[in-house]
């Protein structure tokens, strides 16, 4: 049936009603519907179209018409109701959310920006770093993938240009205060960081926040930095800068161990320094690195400490007491022959810390990435006796988000080793802050929980120990964070060091015993 | 190295290119930030990309 | 490095110092520069009788009636099959057409002088919406009204300029952006500036009150009319960068129904085609999108100079052709100036704080960013006769802008 209502004096645009007149015939039931004003042509239109125009009297061009075809009565109600409803609707919007294309855009769109954080894929990151370079902008380039040539020519860019380059593969920093990629909510401070190693600067500077001290900044490098073709380019950089910062008055260096040449360059640079500097080359022997203002940490918990001293604060205790009763205590778990460790990282550099704090202690100690003195793990998809493993590791992450953010793997390799009836202890590092998954405790408990259980049905327990690597002030709440751990027997320590002097007494007292 | 200097002491103001949760994070730090809907020059095509960098600006 | 940069500052300058200024009305086998009485214009890329599509095939046998060359459809056909009626783009003598396009010998057309550079070009009269040559309209009524135009309102057109004096077009198509047109399917405010500078003119010169209302009523009962002023006023300032060594400036694009077409500065007179897109867009009451013909005329010669589509934030009544809000005319605008190299200092846009509209396509940007020049337009129907059935957006080929950047790479490696 066919039915025509009129809106006496209602002006709409005409395109507005072309697009309601169609939605209008979209409607369930209707065969056909026409707004339009009630113009002599439309009328026409109408009654070519077979509605009878008797029936609504006189009409100026004004007028609003409203035809519709419909199978019933129902039907036509409900779409003259629905085009009230729509022609009541205001359009608005101003084009805020405009999202630039092109750097040139942004960069016009926002002249006040002074960083580019960059996280595309590395085939065309060197493209946009260098722009971004070449717009005067300061650079954290967190993708990886970009090959050591354009990482020499755009650290020689920004050298040349005066501005900070972050990275390539730079996971971590905190740039007057705010986190930058993987970063820890800490307070502002005088110590300031450079760091080649992500994991090992969050850890550091948690650290010096649960010692009661701040960070200034926060500069990263990228994991290549210190090698023999990069030279050391961001991070001698980034020392001058601290060097040259009011608010910094002492700087840590944190590396994996460099190239010896490239050590020695900046050892000298830092020993040039009029400031005291604490560094931390993973593995290194400290002694090799102290001189005059320049001092030598064996970990990362020694070079927070140190740093903490250096600024003139003493070092507060992080709570490491009654050791002796705990490993007692959590031993009672275990079964005789009950004897490996599985170390499961999600942190490469607390990763690496781990081994050179356990190697000595345990004899032979696999890895998928060993540190010097370890042996490598040929299949890292399973573990064999002693074994510590980087789950952030490229042959992990191909095609899959960062264990810190996606815990799926880790989840699932903990109940796996959960099953081999030899192992004694699985050692966790969680890690908070911005950047990481939401709830990494709750994911991480989770599977606690299933290993536990598959454990138990084999008759045996585990030792879980993990340490939290965050502050009260990050996002995920670090108190909470902890209790969720220790709700399901997890022994929460508050630095990945402390967690591996205990498994390394559990260890070598359970080792005591079998023998 | 004055500019480093200088960005230590400006509030920060970013431009993020990529990943949106990096952009979010620092939306959440009360930073001022542009996100951009970056995609892969001439839609990836290679020569083309070529031919820009040869012509670039 | 710098070569091309030097070249396009070069190009843009003249873009966009440009001045269009309404002259007077001509005859176009008299005015057009290489017209003669067996040519017909077209638009688009060159093209000819065998491949044109329905609409430019009805509007040139209309032509060629209106002109007298033909009394039936049938003579009409065969004489434009026959090899006596000279095909040529408008494009090739400083023209351009809406829609089809159709120029032939005695039509009237506007005269626009680019004062800046001393440059003309030509548009024929806006013949109104329904069954009209542009759209390939065939019949009397049709014919009527065009030759109507040709003896009644351009003369009384011609004289009301005359008495008035020219009118700067440049200022009159800023004043309309500020109004909610965007220059190229929204010509409402345009249309109206224009009626209300010639009106009283038109009333002192015409040969009866009654002449006058005729005059008058047309041009009120067409909100396009200005539409045939704003290209030919893009038209004039564009031509001046058609042939700058060096530059990456779009410097036409163009549709014949059957191809779409760009030209660049830097590359002269070569057209980079692909086949015609078709167009997303509303459709008039009783059609759908299976009688549309592709996109077609010169009219995306709007989009080229930085109005039209480009200025879609000016008028945002245009997205709704295609379900679109505020936000979409607003981001259409914004993501234009990726792939442009400068704001129109006359042409701005006030709901971006009248920020310059964005002006000149660099070619490397449209490939770099993938991003197609959004134009609008009118949809017409497949079939030679109908008419008009909708309007909407098109996005153009982007193997044109690529052909066209490959080729000037070739062309700097020679």
């Amino acid at each position: 049936m066919k039915k025509i209502r009129i809106r006496k004096g209602v002006y709409c645009d005409s395109v507005r009603l072309l697009l309601l007149s169609r939605e209008m015939g979209d409607l369930d039931g209707v065969d056909r519907a026409m707004a339009a004003m009630a113009t002599p042509t439309n009328l026409e239109i109408l009654g070519q179209l077979g509605w009878s125009l008797e029936e609504i009297g006189d009409v100026a061009e004004n007028d609003l018409l409203a035809a519709v075809d419909a199978a019933d009565e129902r039907t036509l109600d409900a779409a003259f109701q629905w085009l009230e409803t729509r022609l009541k609707e205001r359009v608005s919007g101003t084009g805020k959310g405009y999202h630039p294309r092109t750097l040139r855009t942004a960069v016009a769109d926002a002249p006040s920006a002074n960083l580019v954080q960059i996280s595309i894929p590395g085939a065309y990151a060197f493209r946009e770093a260098k722009r971004a370079l070449m717009n005067d902008k300061h650079v954290m380039l967190f993708s990886d993938n970009v090959s050591i040539e354009e990482e020499v020519a755009l650290k020689d860019l920004a050298g040349d240009r005066g501005l900070l380059l972050m990275g390539p593969d730079c996971g971590t920093a905190i740039i007057n205060g705010v986190c930058l990629g993987f970063a820890n909510v800490v307070p502002r401070g005088p110590v300031g960081i450079v760091a080649a190693s992500g994991t090992g600067a969050q850890e550091i500077s948690v650290l010096l926040a649960r010692g009661g001290i701040g960070v200034s900044q926060l500069i990263g490098t990228g994991g290549r930095d210190l090698s023999r073709k990069v030279a050391g380019r961001a991070m001698r950089l980034g020392l001058r800068a601290l060097a040259a910062d009011p608010e910094t008055e002492v700087m840590v260096l944190v590396s994996k161990p460099p190239e010896p040449e490239v050590a020695e360059r900046i050892l000298t640079d830092a020993a040039s320094c009029a400031k005291p500097v604490i560094v931390n080359f993973l593995g290194e022997n400290p002694d090799r690195i102290t001189r005059g203002n320049v001092r030598g940490a064996g970990n990362l918990e020694e070079a927070a400490q140190l740093a903490i001293q250096a600024a003139g604060r003493r070092a507060i205790s992080l709570g490491e007491g009654g050791v002796p009763a705990l490993v007692e205590q959590e031993r009672s778990r275990l079964k005789p022959g009950q004897r490996f460790l599985r170390g499961l990282f999600v942190g490469g550099t607390l990763a690496d810390e781990a081994m050179l704090l356990l190697k000595t202690e345990l004899g032979t100690l696999y890895s998928n990435s060993p540190v010097p003195g370890c042996t490598l793990l040929v299949d890292s998809s399973v573990s064999r006796g002693h074994t510590v493993l980087d789950l952030g590791a490229d042959e992990f992450t191909v095609g899959r988000a960062h264990p810190m953010i996606d815990p799926t793997l880790r989840n699932f390799r903990i109940v796996e080793e959960a099953m081999d009836s030899e192992v004694a202890v699985l050692l966790l590092d969680v890690v908070l802050g911005y950047g990481s998954h939401a709830d990494p405790a709750g994911a991480t408990a989770g599977a606690v929980e299933e290993a536990r259980g598959m454990a138990r049905k084999d008759d045996r327990d585990l030792v879980v120990v993990a340490s939290v690597c965050g502050t009260e002030g990050d996002p995920q709440n670090l108190d909470e964070q902890e209790q969720k751990l220790r709700d399901v027997g997890v022994r929460v320590f508050a630095s990945n060091a402390q967690a591996c002097r205990f498994c390394r007494e559990l260890l070598r007292s359970g080792h005591a015993e079998d023998s | 190295m004055q500019r480093i200097l200088d960005l230590f002491s400006q509030d920060l103001s970013v431009i993020n290119l990529g990943l949106e949760g990096f952009g979010d994070a620092l939306t959440d730090q009360g930073v001022d930030v542009v996100q951009m809907d970056w995609r892969p020059p001439a839609g990836g095509d290679r020569d083309l990309m070529k031919i820009l960098d040869q012509m670039e600006e | 490095m710098g070569e091309i940069e030097e070249a396009n500052r070069k190009a843009m300058d003249i873009l966009l110092q440009a001045k269009p200024v309404l002259k007077g009305i001509g005859v176009a086998g008299k005015d057009i520069p290489g017209m003669t009485k067996t040519t017909i214009l077209h638009a688009g890329p060159p093209i000819e009788w065998e491949r044109m599509c329905g609409p430019m095939r009805g509007a040139v046998m209309g032509a060629l009636l209106y002109e007298r060359m033909a009394s039936s459809l049938e003579e009409a056909e065969e004489l434009a099959a026959s090899g006596d009626i000279t095909y040529e783009p408008c494009h090739h003598h400083q023209t351009v057409g809406p829609m089809a396009g159709i120029v032939s010998a005695s039509m009237p057309v506007w005269i626009v002088e680019n004062e800046t550079h001393g440059n003309r070009a030509y548009c024929t009269l806006n013949e109104g919406l329904g069954k009209v040559l542009r759209y390939g309209g065939l019949g009397d009524e049709v014919i009527q009204r065009l030759r109507w135009m040709e003896g009644t309102l351009a003369p009384a057109l011609a004289r009301a300029l005359e008495l008035h004096g020219d009118i700067d077009l440049r200022t009159l198509i800023a004043q309309a952006l500020e109004m909610g047109d965007e220059g190229h399917n929204r010509n409402r405010a345009g249309t109206s500036l224009l009626i209300r500078t010639l009106a009283p003119h038109i009333a002192s010169v015409a040969e009866s009150p009654a002449v006058a209302s005729e005059v008058l009523g047309f041009l009120a009962a067409n909100d396009h009319f200005f539409l045939n002023l704003t290209m030919p006023a893009a038209k004039c300032s564009l031509d001046p960068i058609a042939d700058i060594p060096g530059s990456t400036v779009v410097s036409a694009m163009s549709r014949n129904g059957t191809e779409f077409g760009i030209r660049v500065s830097g590359l002269g007179g070569r057209w980079f085609t692909a086949p015609a897109p078709e167009v997303d867009g509303l459709y008039f009451p009783g059609y759908t999108a299976d009688d549309a013909n592709p996109d077609i005329g010169d009219s995306v010669i709007c989009e080229t100079a930085g109005f039209g589509g480009f200025a879609m934030a000016s008028a945002p009544a245009i997205v709704q052709f295609v379900g679109g809000s505020v936000d979409l005319a607003v981001n259409s605008t914004r993501e234009m100036y990726e792939i442009t190299l400068a704001e129109h200092p006359f042409y701005r846009v006030p709901v971006l704080d009248f920020r310059g509209t964005p002006t000149g396509i660099d070619v490397r940007r449209v490939v770099e960013t993938m991003i197609p020049p959004v134009i609008n337009t009118g949809i017409a129907h497949k079939d030679p006769g109908v008419g008009q059935v909708g309007a909407g957006l098109v996005k153009p080929p982007m193997t044109c802008f690529e052909d066209a950047l490959r080729a000037f790479a070739d062309e700097r490696s020679s």
